[in-house]
């Protein structure tokens, strides 16, 4: 391919269409949600030529679907919106913080949780408050609309499991039910503008005073966001006390498998991301507490 | 090959060519000469750049300038209003906060947005919604004064 192209295609068989063509002409086409990553990787290292697929143009990456048993966010809904979306934050506080997160005032107003997931860094600030709240990947593929639980479509460092032909439309949800609360916490060296050295992400859900569900994910201690069961199973039937949330704390520091960089050592991430975990879902407690009260 | 778009910037209409890979930022300064809007980084970490789009704060470096078909945006040339400085602008000069001025344009973009939605922001608030402006002159202190007298001012 010679030079650049942009489509922006208003209707989901029209961006399935489009890279379909670019998948059987061989030529490198790129879906583009808010740019915020994109951007600066096309003025950076990669400025090679290739067909941009602009997927802000359609309702469904657009939606925000708040429903009895599920909730839906679409691919492209920029950070902004989601932390103005007061209904959402109630429901998902510790997803709408971690998003909110992300960069400046001024990336929230591009920047989407189909974005942040897609460019599969181990460090992407939504992903752990995804899996932990049972994320599932709305996929638009050839054959019709595939599932795909998020802890399962980051394969590697910026890889994901997207078919050249295929685009993520959003995020479903099960709606949480008034027992349940999230929490995300990342570590960073100051309080704005930085990326994590680590960071955790828990929903719990407590029927009369014991941990009937857990979900924990821990983030920028692997090659990609990591589920651990095994930090939630320390969890599952306790009373949450004190032991309890260690023994999930020592969970995800065992699980956690970092590497040593200008960030921190993997000693000290190991370390801290357990901390992250206890103080999540300490919070996630004091959510609970404080909405049932 | 170039793409046509058809964009409002500053409530007029405008039409431009523009290759599909050019940022917003590019178009803006080298194509439209609206070369208010600077550029720092070009990478999103220092706001200079910052204009509104349809309401919302963003990087034109970050956003193309074929992203802008049908979208209104605003830029620090359609701050002032009949001649009239806005009253950031009046502040910011009262305050004396900025020294190099390239900084300018994107801080006084950036909080016309907060006080858009916050007209009563702390000094927490403004230095944390500010945390994407970068300033290597005024070590913030003036700015942030500005920004919250010209809030004052606003409330009325």
């Amino acid at each position: 391919m010679q030079a650049f192209s942009y489509t922006a295609p208003d209707t989901v068989q029209g961006v399935l269409d489009e890279l379909s063509a670019h998948a059987k002409s061989g030529e490198r086409a790129q879906v583009l949600a808010g740019g915020t990553d994109m951007l600066v990787q096309l003025r950076g290292a990669d400025r090679a030529p290739r067909a941009i697929v602009d997927i802000k143009k359609l309702a469904e990456t657009n939606a925000v679907e708040i429903g009895a048993d599920n909730v839906f966010v679409g691919a492209c809904v920029p950070g902004a919106l989601l932390s103005s979306n007061d209904q959402l934050k109630a429901l998902f506080p510790g997803l709408v913080e971690s998003v909110d997160l992300i960069g400046s005032a001024q990336i929230q107003g591009r920047a989407s949780i189909g974005g942040n997931l897609c460019n599969a860094s181990p460090a992407g600030d939504t992903i752990p408050a995804l899996i932990a709240n049972q994320g599932r990947c709305r996929i638009a593929s050839p054959s019709g609309t595939r599932e795909l639980a998020v802890e399962d479509f980051v394969v590697d460092v910026q890889k994901n499991v997207l078919a050249a032909d295929e685009f993520l439309l959003g995020i479903d949800f099960p709606r949480p039910t008034t027992n349940t609360a999230d929490a995300y916490l990342r570590f960073i060296p100051r309080t704005e503008m930085d990326i994590a050295v680590a960071g955790a992400g828990v929903s719990i859900t407590v029927e009369n005073g014991r941990c009937s569900a857990a979900r924990v994910a821990i983030g920028a201690v692997a090659r990609t966001v990591m589920l651990v069961p095994a930090a939630a199973a320390a969890l599952v039937g306790t009373s949450l006390t004190e032991t309890d949330l260690v023994a999930a704390q020592n969970a995800a520091s065992d699980a956690a498998q970092p590497i040593s960089d200008k960030r921190g050592t993997a000693e000290y991430r190991k370390k801290v991301v357990g901390v992250l975990l206890r103080r999540a879902i300490e919070r996630a407690i004091q959510r609970l507490q404080e909405s049932n009260s | 090959m170039k793409v046509h778009v058809t964009t409002t910037i500053n409530g007029d209409e405008i039409e431009f060519l523009c290759p599909p890979e050019q940022t917003l930022l590019d178009t803006l300064r080298d194509d439209l000469e609206l070369t208010g809007t600077k550029e720092g980084c070009g990478t999103g970490d220092c706001g200079a750049c910052s204009v509104l789009l349809n309401g919302r704060l963003v990087c034109a470096c970050l956003m193309l300038g074929v992203e802008a078909e049908g979208q209104d945006i605003e830029t620090i040339e359609g701050m002032s209003e009949a001649g009239e400085l806005h009253v950031l602008q009046r502040k910011f000069l009262e305050h004396a906060a900025l020294q190099c001025g390239i900084c300018t344009p994107g801080f006084l973009i950036a909080a016309k947005a907060l006080l858009e939605q916050e007209p009563d922001p702390d000094e927490t608030t403004v230095r944390y919604w500010l945390a994407g402006n970068l300033c290597r002159c005024t070590g913030y202190d003036k700015i942030i004064r500005a920004v919250q007298d010209a809030a004052a001012e606003l409330r009325g």
